[in-house]
């Protein structure tokens, strides 16, 4: 579904990205993981179209995607969340997912109708899915640290992507929060059949819920492969992990 | 819910029988308090629900005036006319300073803004023999029904009653959502595949069209144009307006304006230091009312309403 080819970000001479790879297939949850400053929220932002990679391909659905204007991305099926909480602080928690289904429908352009008629249903069924129902008409920027996190995936499944990119979804988490967060996301793929993409620093859930995982040093990609081979592999052992095997 | 309708019934009410009651200056403040206000809710409509740094608003008021009032007196064409013209001028130049603009964001965005709208500023106010220079232009003719206090008085009511109804339909409206959510997070936005650069232009023009029509009506009101409407520093008077009332609250920036325009009525007749007290006035704003009267307001009767049901 999605294909990365030889990718390179070049900013002024550090090469945040040098050459990745990456696979992922329909249905799958893949992980990438790596050390800090290892390339992979640069990575991300280069998929979705947020920074210009210097060289190489990405594509999605057999589609160059490369270099393409973020929103454009988006509409072609990408949806992500971000390593830092990135919600709409002054509108509510009902309001937020809203919005991401106004753009859904193109109805972002209507002035003249009221927007608390739209989508009721639907952003009711998303908040419910998430167990975000209650907290609706809070303040987002009210909510716990943990729920804010949980808003953002559901904002971001509210565009009904093809693939859901998370950026470290589980960072600043407290470990019951963190629980809650990786149940949630193996039912959106479990039970919805979403593709995940996602990096993450907790080795613990990453060989727990990825069926996939791609080790990323320096920008460069190591290896792609199961959990087992990539436990076992030498330099990923070498560069990242120690001695777990 | 029912509360504010009634409010608003009842404020609608008193400024309809207003021009009954009191003496003729009071209904030429009100009206300038009207279109004022509608100037300061314009601007508030890109700075406060768009978070675009729209810091020469001044320039699309006084080029709304501009264009209605050559319109009327260099050409022979009807009033309805001209009452159009000013608006769209001001639309095409916000188009215009808009496109070049956007390249920018914030701080930068401001900055320019307010050289491209000194310069604007600049050829109106030497092009004596288009613009009337510094002078400006007076004595403008309008049509007899509204040519006197209350006739203008009922026009200016009209206008800003509808123009204040468009914009309050179009802040809760998807598209006002969308604005508030570039405001708060254009990454975010970007990335739910929204174009955010389509949707502040168009803020740009509708803030550009209403400051336009405010500056129509300062013709119909006033029956003069002159430069200092499109001074950089009456953009910064309009902002204190929107600052002082609310920046976030739709009737917070009308309040300000009531306010200011009172305050330099009655003051700048007593004093010619009314900018010191203008600067005063953002300094106590800035300190002890960052969320503006309107917050204030609210917050006292939320209170209250509060301490009724306990």
């Amino acid at each position: 579904m999605l294909t990365v080819k030889d990718l390179y970000r070049d900013f002024k001479g550090f090469m945040a990205v040098n050459g990745a790879n990456l696979e992922v297939t329909k249905g799958e949850i893949v992980a990438v993981i790596g050390p800090n400053g290892a390339g992979k929220t640069t990575l991300f932002n280069l998929i979705t179209g947020h920074l210009k990679p210097t060289a190489g391909i990405v594509q999605f659905k057999g589609e160059d995607i490369t270099g393409l204007a973020p929103y454009k991305i988006c509409r072609k099926g990408i949806s992500r969340s971000f390593q830092i909480v990135n919600i709409f602080s002054k509108l509510t928690v009902f309001e937020n997912v809203q919005l991401a289904l106004f753009s859904k429908y193109s109805k972002t352009f209507r002035m003249f109708s009221k927007a608390s008629k739209y989508f009721i249903d639907e952003t009711n069924s998303i908040l419910e899915k998430l167990g975000l129902l209650e907290k609706k008409d809070l303040n987002s920027e009210l909510l716990s640290h943990g729920d804010q996190k949980v808003l953002e995936i559901a904002i971001a499944l509210a565009s009904s992507p093809d693939l859901l990119i998370l950026d470290e979804p589980t960072a600043g988490m407290a470990p019951r929060e963190t629980e809650r967060c990786i149940e949630l996301i193996k039912k959106l793929s479990k039970e919805y059949g979403l593709t995940i993409l996602f990096c993450e620093h907790d080795m613990k859930i990453v060989f727990n819920i990825a069926d996939r995982i791609m080790v990323m040093v320096r920008g460069t990609t190591i290896i792609q492969g199961r959990p087992e081979e990539v436990r076992c592999n030498e330099l990923v052992q070498k560069a990242y992990l120690g001695d777990i095997c | 819910m029912v509360k504010k309708s009634i409010i608003l019934i009842t404020i609608f009410t008193v400024l309809i029988v207003l021009p009954l009651i009191v003496p003729r200056f009071y209904v030429y403040l009100t009206s300038i308090i009207l279109l004022t206000g509608l100037l300061a809710t314009s601007l508030n409509i890109a700075i406060g629900y768009c978070g675009i740094y729209q810091f020469h608003h001044a320039i699309f008021y006084g080029l709304g005036g501009y264009g209605t009032a050559l319109v009327i007196t260099k050409t022979n064409l009807p009033y309805y006319i001209a009452f159009i013209v000013g608006p769209i001028v001001a639309v095409l130049f916000s188009l215009i300073i808009g496109l070049i603009c956007m390249r920018l964001t914030k701080l930068y965005f401001g900055m320019l803004q307010i050289s491209l709208g000194s310069l604007i500023w600049a050829v109106v106010y030497r092009w004596y023999s288009f613009t009337g220079g510094d002078d400006g232009i007076h004595g403008i003719p309008v049509p007899d029904f509204i040519a006197d206090a209350k006739g203008n008085y009922y026009f200016t009511l009209f206008v800003v009653s509808i123009s204040i109804f468009i914009l309050y339909r179009i802040i809760n409206s998807p598209f006002g959502k969308t604005i508030q959510g570039i405001r708060d997070n254009p990454i975010r936005t970007v990335s739910l595949g929204i174009n955010i650069n389509v949707h502040k232009l168009i803020v740009l023009l509708i803030a550009g069209f209403f400051g336009g029509v405010a500056g129509m009506l300062f013709v119909v009101v006033d029956n003069a144009v002159f430069p200092d409407m499109m001074f950089w520093t009456y953009s910064l008077e309009i902002l204190i307006m929107v600052l002082l009332g609310g920046m976030y609250t739709f009737w917070g920036p009308f309040i300000g304006a009531i306010i200011i325009v009172t305050l330099r009525t009655y003051l700048g007749s007593i004093t010619q230091y009314w900018p010191m007290i203008l600067g005063l006035i953002l300094i106590f704003v800035i300190f002890f009312l960052p969320q503006g009267i309107y917050a204030l307001i609210e917050n006292f009767v939320k209170g209250k309403a509060h301490n009724a049901d306990s």
